[in-house]
């Protein structure tokens, strides 16, 4: 029985993964942990007792701010895997070219990497919702429930970093992303705090940003409170941007690596 | 010749798919006519044919830019063809790369082997790219892993290994699929000699079981050592094609003098050597004589009262051959 090429080539990064396993897997354990302590408990304290429980939802502020934190993990750990390893296989070690010299095609290559990234993103997520348990910010059931809208977070990062990434000549391009789209995203997506506190015009920027929707959703799911928008409207615009995503991404490998 | 399966196959293609048949029918591997690449306005393989024989050594010679690479890239199945016919194994590359590539094993001209991962994992994954079964890899492994070399690095970092252990990796690498016809673009560039000869052996011996080989290279030994037959590309075209020493007949002499002379003494000499042989070329710290009987040439030299500081009679080389045809001008 054939394999499915994806699959094959997601073999390899994979087996890139297992060789290092052990240090990412502390930092997806105790990042949650430090967030959590540090901004939910710390920090959210004194939120709880000024008037940040009312803006909030009533809750307290670690209940909010965690399911916010995961859809954001979720952003991150798709967008570095997704950045410099891609990078690396297209112009640096120029895996992808060794690749291509068997019968795997650009698409496969594009597909076994979202494949991977989906596990990755989802180890992370697993991880992510025990740590909310521990700290009472979610009920098991809660923690389930906010994996689906996480991992489609992490899909809609993963597909248009690396639509990105591989048109890239140079790693400036990178530092730039990082600078000047996640970080912002991250700070001012409602992570943190509803977007209605930012500026009314600054509102708008935060509903075209994958992340803000990637909250909702996630948040959602975790409280069981109504999201700012229908969530199949959510959802639909997650999907439509993994879709473009994707597109743009086995473009963009077929036009680079077959000339 | 035709075999007479192949040809009863063709009118009773029972098991065998249509492109078998088509590949039966051919001797030919690698078929190209009027093959043409161009990036944007510029040709890098401009209308060039050839053809490549099951079992053959196959060069392409030429300097850097001739478009060896992109003919290379082209028969691999990986760029698409500008304009003309390409066929390999019979097949279209833009319809049948994935089972052209199946069959081809690719020797890079830079090393693209995974830094992430060991020497045997290297390996591992490449043949699960050809979907081979990982009971029929194992023993595979340690067969190419002896083979290169490299039995007892076989857990090391790629990181780790001298360049001419990743080249001999990345030549067992493209045998793991027991492949019909082996690309090497070449092979050997960048290795010291140890590393060339101990790579040169290991393409004898595959040779010798009946691989087809096409190499590109800019060595000239590495052809005369190698090839059966090789073309001499230059500037996107074809501008000779034979064995080494058709080449040698054809565009050289069986015998080379080249003459040396103390400093300034060359100008004033050179001009009483005229006729002396077939070719006389004069470069700046030498004269070189082009000719049949390199003995009776240095007697000629100094019968005409020419006594250089030093004479030395060799055989012509394909590095005549091939300055002939390419000149001696740099090409950037």
């Amino acid at each position: 029985m054939a394999t499915p090429a994806a699959i094959r080539y997601m073999e390899t990064e994979a087996r890139a993964y297992l060789r290092t396993w052990r240090g990412s897997a502390i930092t997806t354990f105790l990042n949650p942990v430090l967030y959590l302590a540090a901004l939910g408990v710390g920090l959210g304290t004194l939120v709880d007792r000024g008037a940040g429980t009312a803006t909030v939802g009533d809750i307290a502020y670690v209940t909010y701010l965690a399911p916010g934190l995961l859809a954001a993990t979720a952003m991150q750990i798709a967008t570095v895997d997704s950045s410099y390893p891609v990078m690396a296989r297209m112009k640096w070690i120029k895996t992808y070219e060794a690749a291509l010299s068997t019968p795997l095609r650009p698409l496969d290559l594009v597909l076994g990497h979202f494949a991977w990234a989906t596990i990755r993103v989802a180890m992370t997520t697993i991880v992510f919702a025990l740590v909310m348990t521990m700290f009472g910010a979610a009920t098991p059931a809660a923690a389930l429930r906010v994996q689906l809208p996480a991992i489609l977070t992490g899909l809609v990062f993963a597909t248009l970093v690396t639509a990105y990434t591989a048109q890239l000549e140079n790693v400036y391009g990178l530092s730039s992303m990082f600078r000047f789209a996640v970080i912002p995203m991250f700070l001012f997506s409602g992570t943190f705090f509803p977007i209605g506190q930012l500026p009314g015009w600054l509102q708008p920027v935060a509903y075209i940003t994958p992340l803000w929707h990637g909250v909702e959703l996630t948040r959602s799911a975790a409280l069981g409170v109504a999201s700012a928008w229908q969530p199949s409207l959510h959802t639909a615009y997650l999907v439509a941007l993994i879709g473009v995503g994707a597109w743009l991404a086995i473009r963009t490998f077929t036009k680079r690596l077959t000339k | 010749m035709l075999p007479w399966s192949a040809v009863l196959a063709t009118f009773w293609p029972v098991d065998t798919g249509p492109r078998v048949v088509f590949a039966a029918m051919t001797s030919a591997l690698v078929a190209a006519s009027n093959l043409t690449k161009r990036f944007g306005t510029f040709t890098a393989v401009d209308s060039v044919d050839f053809v490549v024989n099951e079992g053959e050594a196959f060069g392409f010679l030429g300097p850097n830019g001739a478009g060896k690479s992109s003919t290379m890239r082209m028969i691999g199945a990986v760029s698409p063809v500008t304009e003309g016919s390409l066929r390999v194994f019979g097949m279209d590359p833009a319809r049948d790369g994935p089972a052209i590539r199946a069959r081809l094993g690719v020797v890079p001209q830079e090393d693209n082997l995974d830094n992430e991962l060991p020497v045997e994992e290297n390996l591992l994954i490449y043949g699960r790219y050809f979907d081979l079964p990982r009971r029929e890899l194992r023993p595979r492994i340690d067969e190419l892993l002896g083979f290169a070399q490299l039995t007892e690095r076989r857990t090391s970092k790629v990181e780790a290994l001298s360049g001419g252990m990743k080249r001999r990796l990345t030549i067992a690498r493209s045998l793991i699929n027991d492949p019909d016809l082996i690309l090497l673009d070449e092979p050997t560039t960048g290795l010291d000699p140890q590393a060339r000869h101990l790579l040169w052996d290991r393409l004898y011996r595959l040779k010798r079981e009946g691989v087809t080989l096409i190499i590109t290279t800019h060595y000239m030994d590495e052809a005369e050592q190698l090839c059966d037959r090789l073309v001499v590309m230059d500037k996107g075209a074809i501008v000779a094609e034979g064995s080494p020493g058709q080449l040698i007949a054809a565009h050289s002499t069986r015998e080379v003098v080249e003459l040396r002379f103390a400093g300034g003494a060359l100008e004033t000499t050179v001009d009483k050597l005229d006729g002396v042989a077939k070719r006389v070329e004069e470069l700046p710290d030498r004269v070189l004589l082009y000719t049949d009987d390199g003995d009776t040439a240095v007697a000629a030299v100094h019968e005409r009262g020419v006594f250089p500081e030093s004479v030395l009679v060799r055989r012509s080389t394909l590095e005549d051959v091939f300055l002939r045809l390419t000149g001696r001008m740099l090409i950037d």
